[in-house]
């Protein structure tokens, strides 16, 4: 069936020797390399991001293990400052934001009933260049002296305050990685971010109109709307930043006149709308998973959608929140703690229309429902103590302590990452045709609810006992000592869980159930074509008459009102197209060739960075790169000529 | 220059090209960038500790000519798409070289004009202006040399045939960047140049 994408090649893509990609190496490393199918780089990012998640988890550890007693000397406070800025800086922007970006690529088209994003090479791009700067970023561990324990990553922290950024706080190269991986990021974001809301707007099926998408449609193109918005914002940030620090320019140097605040203000313009980037897709996810686990429609669809698009509005209205206590005074202090308040009505009005969803449902609890659950009680959990922050008074206690790490936790893995879980649990079968381990599903749940709830709910305590974030060690007459190792515990409890939900992954790749197309009888369109499915997925484009359209081939209300199958409804048509047989002449489906040149065009990024690190003379071969790779780009065909 | 895409067997749902929606989004998010810059021009402005300062400095005539030059650029630029949505292939091509041209001499004023700063004494670190003069003032540039390259690209391809009457597309993307970039050098122009505190 890949057959119907014979790819045609460039001449420069011709001139790498040995590499034909053809439909029987389907499976061949360079049919990954050059892939431009919306649902391989999906798993690019998929698989990347866990990884990442993963590296994340080990300095989070480190962390802990640190923090488990008092005067600890298992860190020296150097290696904890650079450790707990890669952990940030790696769960947001190489974990949340890239698993998030999986799911679109995996499920956006398949929603819509379209075959692929409306520019596939983009889309490859942009995975390829998210790479280039997260490993560019992770590099920087090797800048220092790693042998003798000095670890060279960034350490002014995952939002870099100026003045702590510049070269005469930060000496060394950690934080020009940061600043050029981020760069690199940024820009992989903003062409992923374009090419999603291009898709979504221009790409629907026939008949599938705004307001009969998925929500997790909406949420992919309200969250597209706030990365292309702002992005740039900390892309501005990120180049002057860059000037100041490897240019000698002024930007945040207060001995020239200017303002460190000037940092805070653009990184946290950026940064409230990221923490929507970052929360939406998971909002998408359990509005897939809970009505189809409670079989019944999403309660309050149009309240969903309209309070997803008031929080896109209004999540650029509440950055000063997070400098309450940098002194704009009394005026924008209440003015921005009102708007901060206002902001909880939207998130609540989704929290209440979930729990209607499943109010008087025939609930099922399989693992995605677990996850969905609990992603909904940690948010909430997370909201109300973000709430209290929007108190000024309050957030001058909070400020800086370990109650703010809870509560941007219970935020952020209670609600992003439980979500993303209970995504993986629920679209595992749709792309790999088989389910991943009930058993081991509920344990990996109850262990990681467990133990996230044991790390971050006495970080409550040990905040609002005065226990300051950032600090790589404290005195143990304090009264945070039980606190500290029930967090740490806790820590390891989730690391367990992981492992277990590995274990399953792997075991459930080759062993498990057979899910066939609709395992979990469902609603959406993608669980309409075979799983896996096919490279062209929707043999024939369907005609969408309804909001959640599968359901409603599946079954139809009799006259009594009671809810009947359909006669054969719902049957997936698993044959390859007929008009396949009839080869080149026919009018097959035309797929986008596989290119070369997105990565060429990506790898530019990462060279003209170490250039302007290490040595100049390596810029101009990067930009080389970079115009090599557009050019050949422009200029090779996109598809197959007929 | 513009194959065809798996999309354009298809009709968009909106009607509009996936390629010109695009080009609009990018416009948009660049907006977000170019405010970015020239907010943090406005708040250092005049608060620059040492000099020189803009009025040691500023030629307001020269500028204004080498403004000038670029708003006649974006005139011949909606010629040479006129002349291509017309079947005019030739006209296309002298259009956009001169479009291409204009570019290139504003080009050309600016690094002769950053060089006369920098022989009076201004350099990136030497205060605020000079900081946030030339990153904002080198990112414009920039933009227009991308969109000179862009030009002179599609002079190329056309040269070899590449652009008919049915490409016109391409043209008119290359112009939206063009125009944009346009207007913001008015809104650069007006507000470090002409409204000086």
């Amino acid at each position: 069936m890949a057959s119907v994408a014979v790819p045609k090649r460039s001449p420069l893509s011709e001139a790498l020797k040995g590499v034909r990609l053809s439909a029987a190496d389907y499976g061949s490393i360079w049919s990954w390399i050059a892939t431009v199918d919306h649902k391989r780089i999906g798993i690019l990012y998929g698989v990347s991001a866990f990884v990442f998640f993963m590296l994340g988890g080990v300095e989070a550890l480190l962390l802990r293990v640190q923090l488990a007693q008092p005067d600890s000397g298992f860190l020296d406070p150097d290696a904890y400052n650079r450790l707990f800025t890669m952990h940030g800086t790696t769960m947001i922007f190489l974990v949340v934001m890239p698993m998030s970006s999986a799911f679109f690529n995996l499920l956006v088209p398949l929603m819509i009933g379209a075959r692929d994003v409306a520019f596939p090479r983009l889309n490859a791009f942009s995975f390829w260049l998210f790479l280039a700067g997260a490993i560019f970023l992770n590099a920087s561990f090797f800048t220092g002296d790693i042998l003798n324990g000095n670890l060279g990553a960034p350490d002014a922290g995952w939002f870099g305050y100026a003045p702590l950024n510049l070269r005469e706080f930060t000496p060394g190269h950690g934080l020009d990685f940061w600043m050029l991986g981020l760069q690199m990021f940024g820009i992989a974001s903003l062409a992923g971010g374009f090419n999603f809301i291009v898709t979504i707007l221009n790409m629907r099926a026939p008949g599938m109109t705004l307001f009969r998408m998925p929500v997790f449609v909406w949420m992919t193109l309200i969250t597209s709307f706030l990365i292309i918005f702002a992005m740039p914002i900390i892309a501005v940030a990120l180049f002057e930043l860059t000037f100041d620090r490897l240019f000698d320019a002024n930007f945040f140097n207060a001995e020239a006149g200017g303002n460190p605040l000037l940092w805070q203000h653009m990184f946290w313009l950026f940064g409230h709308p990221e923490v929507y980037i970052l929360i939406l897709p998971a909002f998408g996810i359990i509005s897939a998973i809970l009505p189809t686990f409670s079989r019944k429609p999403l309660f309050g669809y149009a309240f969903v959608v309209f309070s997803g698009i008031a929080i896109g509005f209004m999540s650029w209205g509440v950055w000063v929140h997070h400098m309450l206590t940098t002194g704009l005074g009394t005026v924008a202090n209440s003015a921005f703690g009102v708007t901060t308040i206002l902001i909880a009505v939207p998130t609540g009005v989704k929290i209440f229309n979930w729990m209607a969803t499943l109010w008087g449902g025939s609930i099922r609890f399989r693992p995605p429902l677990m996850f969905a659950v609990g992603t909904v009680a940690m948010f909430t959990l997370g909201g109300l103590s973000g709430v209290l922050h929007s108190m000024v008074p309050s957030d001058f206690q909070q400020q800086d302590s370990y109650f703010v790490v809870a509560h941007l936790h219970y935020v952020l893995f209670g609600g992003a990452i439980f979500g993303l879980f209970g995504g993986i649990y629920y679209w595992f079968p749709k792309f790999t045709g088989r389910l991943l381990n009930e058993k081991l599903g509920h344990i990996n749940f109850w262990l990681m609810f467990i133990g996230f709830n044991l790390t971050f709910m006495p970080m409550h305590v040990s905040g609002l006992l005065g226990m300051p974030r950032r600090i790589y060690t404290y005195n143990g007459e304090m009264g945070w000592n039980l606190w500290n190792q029930m967090s740490t515990v806790g820590a390891f409890l989730i690391a367990l869980s992981v492992l277990v939900f590995l274990f399953n992954f792997f075991r459930s790749l080759r062993h498990g159930e057979e899910s066939g197309p609709d395992p979990w009888d469902a609603r959406t369109l993608e669980w309409s074509i075979p799983s896996p499915p096919p490279e062209y997925n929707f043999k024939e484009i369907p005609t969408v008459s309804s909001r959640d359209a599968f359901w409603h081939q599946k079954y139809r209300e009799d006259e009594t009102g009671k809810i009947v199958p359909v006669l054969a409804g719902g049957a997936v048509d698993d044959e390859a197209p007929e008009d396949e047989a009839e080869g080149e002449h026919g009018h097959g489906i035309h797929l986008p060739s596989p290119s070369y040149m997105p990565l060429i065009a990506a790898s530019g990024f990462p060279v003209i960075a170490t250039g302007l690190i290490y040595d100049y003379a390596l810029v101009p071969v990067g930009f080389a790169l970079i115009l090599i790779g557009f050019f050949g780009w422009v200029l090779e065909p996109a598809t197959e000529e007929e | 220059m513009a194959h065809a895409t798996a999309a354009d067997h298809l009709q968009t749902s909106t009607g509009l090209d996936n390629r010109k929606l695009l080009m609009w989004l990018f416009l948009a998010s660049d907006c977000l960038f170019f405010g970015s810059f020239i907010a943090a021009y406005l708040l250092y402005r005049g608060r620059s500790v040492v000099g020189p300062y803009p009025a040691d400095l500023f030629d307001i005539p020269f500028t204004s000519v080498s403004a000038f030059i670029l708003l006649m650029s974006s005139v011949t630029m909606v010629l040479a798409l006129a002349a291509i949505q017309r079947g005019n292939v030739r006209n296309m091509r002298i259009w956009l070289f001169t479009t291409a041209i204009l570019g290139t001499l504003f080009i050309a004023g600016q690094v002769f004009e950053f060089t006369e700063f920098n022989h009076e004494g201004l350099s990136l670190s030497t205060n605020l202006f000079g900081t946030t003069f030339f990153v904002l003032t080198g990112f414009h540039g920039a933009h227009v040399t991308v969109g000179v390259l862009i030009l002179l690209s599609l002079f190329v391809v056309s040269m070899r045939g590449g652009i008919q009457q049915k490409d016109s597309l391409a043209i008119e993307l290359a112009g939206l960047y063009w125009h944009f970039v346009d207007i913001v050098w008015i809104v650069i122009f007006t507000l470090v140049y002409l409204i000086q505190p």
